[in-house]
């Protein structure tokens, strides 16, 4: 298959093809001590860039490489623990 | 939180879209292949006619999702899937074969194949990704914009109502079909695992608001998806055999008193801007009698 690879059509998965984060005009923080560990930020994220750490101080964190900012994270919390910051 | 007897802690975390892919922020149809990834996981094979998903798929060498794809004109999706399937089954494989197609791709282009894959009882699952138009071209009218919708080939609100599709594919008489929407992640997984599980032609049709070309802020995607449920635009059923079932989320908007005014859905929204108040009673008069139509096969 590697051999003939180069000739056919074909495609390979790979993370991070563009850098997304440049896109942002406001950026998602999250307030740990607000945290109620629910995990609808991370349902809910269309980018898959709020990963699930488990460490004592924070329970999830944002990929701001390749975050676009959209928002949806902050709406959906139910503690309202996300705010958008501006960037720059 | 547990809905359905899923657990969101028991969904599986592996990445099927992955970051770094062209979808716009905010992208219906990049939550709803995330959900995909959650609720069948490694046993998908999509199948993809042109759209937005092929855009979100980025350019090759590389692709941005972890599912094998296979990438295939407009019309000739169900075609395809038909033939992928079979071929594995003959190889004796496990495999979910999945048509991701949008509106146009559903109720247009790709009619042909889907009602004939339907008809032939084909193992294959076809998801509908309703954003009610052409987004990926440039927001061009399909049979799916709904009554008043701007696009950029209705400027003044499109006059035709929404083409029915959930119930044309209940009178192919298949196994399964339902409706979902990227607003209600765990009716949209539990749908898909039940629909997994059977075996024929099963259809989704999966509500997905974009913000690009509905006009609203990216951030409240989930919030106009919810919205559409809460108003009675868009009703979440399931029909397994042909018995219509509305789904829990939407049962309490079956009596009309208790949805929330189709104002507060439209208001949201750029592209109902040029609505005026005798087309929003011809466009309430136009949900109701979706209701009434539903409520029959019930």
């Amino acid at each position: 298959m590697s051999e003939i690879s180069h000739i056919l059509p074909l495609s390979k998965p790979k993370e991070g093809i563009s850098k997304t984060g440049t896109w942002r005009l406001k950026k998602p923080v999250i307030d740990h001590s607000k945290c109620v560990k629910c995990l609808m930020c991370w349902l809910h994220c269309p980018e898959s860039t709020i990963d699930v750490v488990e460490s004592s101080e924070k329970f999830v964190e944002v990929n701001y490489e390749f975050c676009k900012g959209c928002g949806v994270c902050a709406n959906v919390c139910p503690v309202k623990a996300i705010s958008m910051v501006p960037e720059g | 939180m547990i809905v359905g007897g899923i657990s969101i802690r028991e969904l599986p975390r592996k990445k099927y879209l992955l970051p770094g892919n062209s979808s716009c922020p905010g992208c219906p149809e990049a939550l709803g292949l995330r959900y995909l990834g959650m609720a069948l996981g490694d046993r998908v094979i999509l199948v993809v006619p042109a759209g937005c998903s092929t855009v979100i798929e980025g350019l090759a060498p590389n692709y941005s999702m972890r599912f094998p794809i296979v990438n295939v004109p407009f019309a000739s999706a169900d075609a395809v899937a038909s033939g992928v399937a079979t071929a594995k089954e003959v190889l004796g494989e496990d495999a979910v074969v999945v048509v991701w197609a949008g509106d146009g791709a559903t109720a247009d282009i790709g009619f042909a194949t889907l009602s004939g894959a339907a008809e032939r009882g084909d193992n294959i699952i076809h998801i509908c990704v309703d954003n009610e138009a052409y987004m990926n071209t440039g927001i061009q009218r399909s049979s799916l914009t709904p009554y008043g919708a701007w696009t950029t080939t209705t400027w003044t609100g499109k006059k035709e109502r929404k083409k029915d599709v959930p119930l044309i594919m209940l009178m192919h008489k298949v196994p399964y079909v339902a409706t979902a929407s990227v607003g209600y992640p765990m009716d949209f997984i539990e749908k898909l695992r039940r629909a997994a599980s059977i075996k024929g032609f099963k259809y989704i049709h999966l509500h997905a608001p974009c913000p690009t070309g509905w006009r609203f802020d990216p951030s409240l995607t989930v919030e106009v998806a919810k919205l559409a449920v809460e108003t009675g635009m868009w009703i979440l059923f399931e029909a397994i055999n042909g018995k219509v079932k509305i789904s829990p989320s939407s049962l309490p908007y079956r009596d009309r008193s208790r949805r929330k005014p189709i104002r507060d859905y439209i208001k949201i929204q750029g592209r109902f801007r040029a609505l005026t108040d005798k087309e929003l009673r011809k466009l309430e008069s136009m949900v109701d009698d979706v209701w009434d139509t539903l409520i029959k096969f019930t």
